[in-house]
């Protein structure tokens, strides 16, 4: 190769004139919303393959911009066009968006990332509309014979110092010819329009008309149903089968092993006969080990945080010595249990398989991987694997992993049919992927009236607290401070669930913060701004919270709950935090009500930087907020000899309607780069109502669910 | 295998399958219409709701051969334009997060609506219990039914 030069992200917009009128604008979204992508070296190799995402603008002024990526729920379908629209100064009301078409080879797929979308998009998203702009104001200034300087944008219209218009429809053919400028200029925050207004969910009508979106919606010609058999606990294996009266059900066709000979499909030319065909499978397994219990993984997991075979994550000063000259020591050890995800729409996926290549489609955060995994298990080449994404129906960290396709495409290599595998909700359940069991042992020491020393202890199911974690507040506040973890090996299979490790660690902290303030007699407000005072000026790199915007939460929660005014019989728990990028602080009002807690408000002050859609915003810490509540006060799912014991909402219980607090939802007004909003207002939740409730009942929650423990109360009244 | 003749929304359906089929599945396989979602399967959730007559029904514990010449109305056939009072809330409130239980909300909350025009928050909050949205978006349900009750009168 002659050269090698790295290009410039310039390269990364490419244009070209449309047959039917107007201008394609091609942009790759995946380089815009990963920090570490790279372009690639060669400009030679550029062509529309390398764009996942367009704009087109036709020669009526409309625009539409086409976006492949995928929607759980988080908003990006919506917010991530706003930056667009907003930089290439056209009326939202002339914005369409539309989802990528699927099954089309222009498209490389790309991941949904957790809350991290419109961080890494907001810079090339904004250039990327700035540069369109620019290149139809350089196209109306060729016309004019003025110096592009000389011309200002509104609304899809360039004008020039006379006074003289130009409707983008109208200079789309001669922007074609033009070269894609360099160095453009990105708006003022002052001067936004689009960006800090509501626009509603772009895919609205369909979903309030129940139009196909969805991965169970999928459909194609010819397509059967599979349902499928997997081991009931986990570390059985399938001994053997018999199918003969599942092959006697109404219209089942086929019933094929797979996955290791462990896994039975029976397939059916509609989902109720598979469903049906599987109910009749007879499958007889066999424990090849021992098969673990819950009461085994807490045992487990206390014996870990009495060892002393811990690996160090952060170490500051001297633990061990602040510890010994401590004129008080305070240690607790906080307990949570193994979570499932339950996306309302049950996993799923369509797989077909012929000699010349595999199509799959559906609900799925991580197509890229899932290709090369579904590569290696069929033998068969990436280029001959295609995967399309559909909306899903939820996510929470479980449609990051492909099980469910390498299911499907191995069933389809089967019986090189089209197929649709759906999981039934027991399937969905007991085959998951779960937040793991953790406890947490917090202690602090406390010499002359201040916080001395603090030490974490995680041992955890599986694998460990990642990236900075260790580094959140307290550390940097606290001279003497560290964390460690351990873990225990389990065969259940667990990963990453809505804000992993953070929505059950701000919990453990938060609620320790909250009893060892009370026994040092100190306010709990004042005493978080001044630990927080401490980190001002860190150079420490690892410490990424901001010292500045914990407290300018704090004290917005403070000012919007009314804290400290509440009336009588009104309990508050404070609690702030820092993940995802995003700084949270939030205040639950609790209510005794026939001798039960009740969560009536929570208050939130969220600092997420620049607010793109303040109703997309609003809705995800709102949900996140009464999903943490749910979670953290009825989640309860354990394991009995590697079975789960919980297989559908009869006996796991998730948050409804009644049991919903009003949440309200205040935001720091600042001009600063935006973050993520999918999960940054659970973890806190839990905090909150447990630091409330404590001061309606007297009861210190240590475990989760809430109401397990809430129940161990001696003078409870049933009601 | 027996064919049975449902009246759904207007229309005459004429479909085959076993007497034990939940109307659920002869909806979202037999019919095409996929509006009406799966969420449990056993009446828990509220995703597969669908009107028998005017009345809110899990569809998913409603079989084929129980529902005879009753009427079905499914989000699809709830409004000819999307814009019953209700639907017209839900995009006001802009609603939904990732949108896959709101089908079963709607259908919810349009019989319960049409049998009590004017609740009471505690009303609305009972009659909405059995819906579950995992995305948590109880507070903007809530207030869309609000909504769509003074929408309606
Ligand atoms: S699918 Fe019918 S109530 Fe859940
Ligand atoms: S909006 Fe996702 S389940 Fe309700």
């Amino acid at each position: 190769m002659a050269s090698s030069k790295t290009i410039d992200r310039r390269s990364f917009i490419k244009l070209s004139s449309l047959t039917g009128g107007g201008i394609l604008i091609g942009f790759n979204l995946f380089t815009a919303c990963k920090s570490d992508a790279k372009p690639p070296e060669d400009l030679a190799n550029l062509n529309f393959k390398d764009f996942n995402a367009f704009i087109k603008i036709a020669e009526n002024g409309k625009v539409t911009i086409i976006s492949p990526n995928p929607e759980i729920g988080q908003g990006v379908k919506t917010s991530m066009p706003m930056i667009i629209a907003e930089e290439l100064d056209v009326a939202w009301d002339d914005v369409f968006v539309e989802q990528g078409p699927l099954d089309t080879e222009n498209f490389t797929r790309q991941v949904a990332g957790g809350s991290q979308s419109i961080r890494f998009g907001w810079d090339s998203l904004r250039e990327t509309g700035a540069t369109a702009r620019q290149m139809l104001v350089n196209a109306a200034a060729a016309k004019w014979g003025v110096d592009p300087s000389e011309c200002s944008v509104s609304e899809g219209v360039v004008i020039n110092a006379a006074g003289d218009q130009l409707g983008y429809g109208e200079l789309v053919t001669d922007a074609a010819q033009l070269e894609v400028p360099e160095g453009v200029t990105l708006k003022d925050p002052d001067d936004y329009k689009i960006i800090g207004t509501s626009r509603v969910n772009v895919d609205i009508d369909e979903i309030i008309t129940g139009k196909p979106l969805f991965g169970l919606d999928y459909k194609a010609d010819g397509m059967v149903y599979a349902c499928a058999v997997r081991p009931p606990a986990f570390g059985q294996t399938l001994e053997s089968y018999d199918d003969t009266e599942a092959r006697k059900v109404n219209g089942v066709i086929d019933v094929v092993a797979y996955g290791e000979g462990n896994k039975v499909a029976v397939i059916a030319e509609n989902t109720w006969a598979a469903i049906k065909g599987k109910k009749a499978l007879k499958t007889t397994w066999s424990d090849d080990s021992e098969l673990e219990s819950s009461e085994l993984h807490d045992q487990e997991l206390g014996k870990i945080l009495e060892g002393d075979d811990f690996e160090v994550r952060r170490e500051d000063g001297d633990v061990e010595k602040a510890f010994k000259e401590a004129d008080q020591v305070v240690e607790r050890v906080y307990s949570s249990p193994f979570l499932p995800h339950n996306c309302m729409e049950p996993m799923n996926f369509f797989g077909h398989v012929t000699d010349e290549k595999v199509t799959l489609v559906g609900p799925i955060q991580t197509p890229a991987g899932t290709q090369a995994g579904v590569a290696e298990l069929l033998g068969r080449p990436k280029e001959e694997i295609t995967i399309d994404m559909t909306r899903m129906g939820g996510g929470f960290g479980r449609r990051l992993y492909g099980d469910f396709a390498l299911e499907v495409a191995e069933i389809a290599d089967k019986i090189r049919k089209p197929v649709k595998l759906v999981y039934t909700r027991e399937d969905d359940m007991t085959a998951g992927i779960y937040r793991m069991a953790i406890k947490y042992k917090i202690a602090a020491a406390i010499k002359d009236g201040k916080i001395t020393g603090y030490h974490l202890k995680e041992a955890a199911v599986n694998s460990n607290m990642y990236g900075l974690i260790p580094h959140f507040f307290p550390a940097g506040a606290i001279d003497n401070y560290k964390v460690e973890t351990a873990n225990y090996k389990s065969k259940i299979t667990t990963g990453a669930w809505r804000a992993p490790y953070t929505n059950f660690l701000a919990f453990a902290e938060q609620s320790f913060f909250d009893e060892l303030f009370e026994i040092m007699g100190v306010d709990p407000i004042q005493t978080r701004l001044d630990l927080l005072e401490k980190v001002k000026g860190t150079t420490d790199e690892n410490i990424e919270y901001s010292p500045e915007r914990l407290q300018g939460v704090i004290k917005l929660a403070v000012e919007k709950s009314g804290w400290g005014k509440q009336p009588e019989g009104v309990y508050q728990g404070f609690v702030a935090y820092y993940c995802h990028n995003t700084h949270v602080a939030e205040v639950a009002d609790v209510v005794m009500e026939n001798g039960n807690p009740v969560v009536k408000k929570v208050t939130c002050a969220v600092d997420c930087g620049i607010v793109i859609n303040p109703t997309g915003a609003e809705n995800q810490i709102v949900g996140g907020v009464i999903d943490g509540i749910g979670h953290a006060m009825y989640g309860d799912f354990s394991f009995d000899k590697g079975k789960p014991r919980d297989s559908n909402y009869a006996t796991y219980r998730l948050i409804r309607m009644q049991e919903t607090p009003k949440v309200e939802a205040h935001f720091v007004q600042n001009k600063l780069s935006p973050t993520g909003l999918g999960e940054p207002g659970l973890p806190p939740a839990g905090g909150a109502i447990a630091n409330a409730i404590k001061k309606a009942t007297g009861m210190r929650l240590t475990k989760q669910p809430f109401i397990l423990q809430l129940a161990e109360r001696e003078n409870k009244v049933i009601g | 295998m027996p064919t049975y003749t449902l009246n759904v929304n207007g229309n005459a359906l004429s479909v085959e399958a076993d007497s034990d089929t939940p109307v659920l599945w002869v909806l979202r396989d037999h019919a095409n219409l996929v509006g009406t979602k799966f969420g449990c399967g056993i009446g828990q959730c509220g995703a597969c709701t669908i009107h028998l007559d005017g009345a809110a029904t899990r569809s998913c514990l409603l079989t084929v051969d129980q529902v005879k010449d009753a009427r079905i109305t499914t989000i699809e056939g709830l409004s000819e334009h999307g814009d019953h009072p209700v639907q017209q809330a839900w995009k006001e409130v802009d609603v939904p997060q990732c949108g896959y239980c709101q089908a079963g909300q709607i259908m919810t909350a349009s019989a319960f609506l049409s049998e009590n025009p004017n609740p009471s928050e505690e009303e609305i909050r009972s009659a909405m219990h059995g819906n579950i949205c995992r995305c948590a978006a109880y507070n903007r349900i809530e207030k869309a039914v609000k909504l769509a009750a003074g929408k309606s009168k």
